[in-house]
């Protein structure tokens, strides 16, 4: 192996990088908002939902569940033009994430709903509380909590995946990549730091998310 | 030259599919054996060793299977290795699994109660002799349907070796897309071929969880 690594010139191009995380973090953000309100919405509509309901919530969960990301982007930036909707990357990649993340959210929160026991809801009525009050204080809430890992690593995976809008030209970190590499070949060491950026994006969300945790559920 | 889309074209689609199932089962050999290793490295009395276990599959897990994909295309060539698209998504993708299954796999081995494997070193055996005669018997049912789980996302996961080029479902689309320009209807189609794999392995690994569920109650 005689190949000497360069690793200054990707460096040397880290504005690019930079803009590329900018979008990154905005989709994660954006998106992360959006998944947990329609995975919330979708397993509420899914535990006490008429039946109509719960069939379309279903199958627009397994829809997505059985699909990949990536098909799914596709359909959006590409199909939905020839039926005359025309979205820009950025806008495809936002709606199609979200809807994406709300399948796997309500599943996660809908099993979080389910464990709360029939009489805690029971109790509730007992106590004169109103019908969104009870959702609120004692389902929702204890269903976030005891949920909360599981929606935490979901959001890391999402953050991971959104590396796949690079395909329809969102230009985010993973197209950032693709920019440096075609100016500088040096294709290795491009995708090494890009990995490594994530990798930090990643535990730091992490660690985030343990924070918010104290946070949010620490005082009882 | 533009044609149309027809009846040919869902045909090849659906032959295309062959080397995503193909890939998949590759990538979980691949990752079953690597992740069965990291397992046993994450449980086995050695401290040092169980660190580097943790931190592959740390850094694994917190990065895009993307990023691996072109790590190794591209990596394997400096290392000597001609550019393979084949050599790459198999490196990456058994890579990638093998840390998913290894936390699946550790996850129903510490569910296991600790006096199993104190009941097992009472009757002096030994540390692999406690795996495979006390531990692993009553793991394998917790980890089975976890495992089925993750073979869905592994197969779906398949489809992003299209962009370096690895011809399977996706790809089949992308050119099918190319000379057809009939984005939505061929990416439908796709699309309903990998529901139509992935469903029925996601039914049947809920049935298995509730019918393990059923056991663990009973026992």
């Amino acid at each position: 192996m005689n190949y000497t690594f360069r690793f200054r010139d990707v460096f040397s191009s880290w504005d690019i990088l930079q803009d590329g995380l900018l979008l990154t973090l905005r989709l994660s953000v954006i998106t992360i908002l959006a998944g947990l309100v329609i995975g919330t919405l979708c397993a509420a509509a899914m535990t006490y939902g008429p039946r109509w309901l719960r069939l379309s919530v279903q199958s627009y969960v397994e829809v997505i569940r059985n699909t990949p990301l990536i098909v799914q982007l596709f359909l959006v930036f590409f199909g939905l033009p020839s039926l005359g909707v025309r979205l820009d990357a950025e806008t495809a990649s936002v709606l199609t994430l979200s809807v994406n993340l709300g399948a796997y959210t309500s599943e996660i929160v809908r099993a979080g709903l389910e464990a709360i026991p029939k009489t805690q809801i029971e109790a509730g009525h007992a106590l004169g509380l109103t019908g969104p009050q009870i959702f609120r204080y004692i389902v929702l809430f204890p269903a976030l909590k005891t949920t909360y890992p599981a929606l935490a690593s979901q959001f890391i995976l999402l953050m991971l995946a959104t590396s796949v809008v690079s395909q329809i030209s969102a230009e985010d970190l993973f197209h950032a990549a693709s920019i440096i590499q075609s100016r500088t070949f040096r294709d290795f060491e491009v995708y090494a730091v890009v990995a490594g950026i994530y990798l930090a994006l990643a535990l730091a969300l992490r660690v985030m998310f343990s924070g918010f945790y104290h946070l949010a559920f620490g005082r009882r | 030259m533009i044609r149309d889309f027809g009846l040919i074209d869902v045909g090849y689609l659906m032959l295309a599919a062959r080397w995503t199932l193909l890939l998949a089962a590759i990538a979980f050999v691949g990752g079953s054996i690597a992740g069965l290793l990291l397992t046993l490295l994450r449980v086995q009395p050695f401290a040092p060793l169980r660190w580097v276990a943790s931190a592959w599959i740390l850094i694994v897990q917190g990065t895009p299977l993307l990023a691996w994909l072109f790590v190794f295309y591209f990596g394997l060539a400096l290392i000597g290795f001609p550019i393979s698209t084949w050599l790459a998504v198999i490196a990456a993708y058994s890579l990638y699994a093998s840390a998913y299954l290894a936390e699946i796999w550790r996850g129903a081995l510490q569910s296991i109660p600790r006096q199993q494997w104190e009941a097992g070193s009472a009757l002096a055996l030994g540390f692999l002799e406690q795996l495979q005669h006390v531990i692993i018997p009553q793991a394998i049912r917790i980890a089975i349907p976890p495992t089925v789980g993750f073979l869905v996302q592994l197969i779906k996961n398949t489809s992003l070796a299209a962009v370096i080029g690895f011809v399977e479902l996706t790809r089949e689309g992308q050119l099918t897309n190319a000379s057809t320009f009939k984005p939505f209807t061929v990416f439908i189609v796709v699309a309903a071929i990998y529901f139509a794999i992935c469903f029925p392995l996601t039914q049947l690994s809920r049935n298995l969880e509730g019918r393990l569920h059923v056991a663990r109650r009973v026992s």
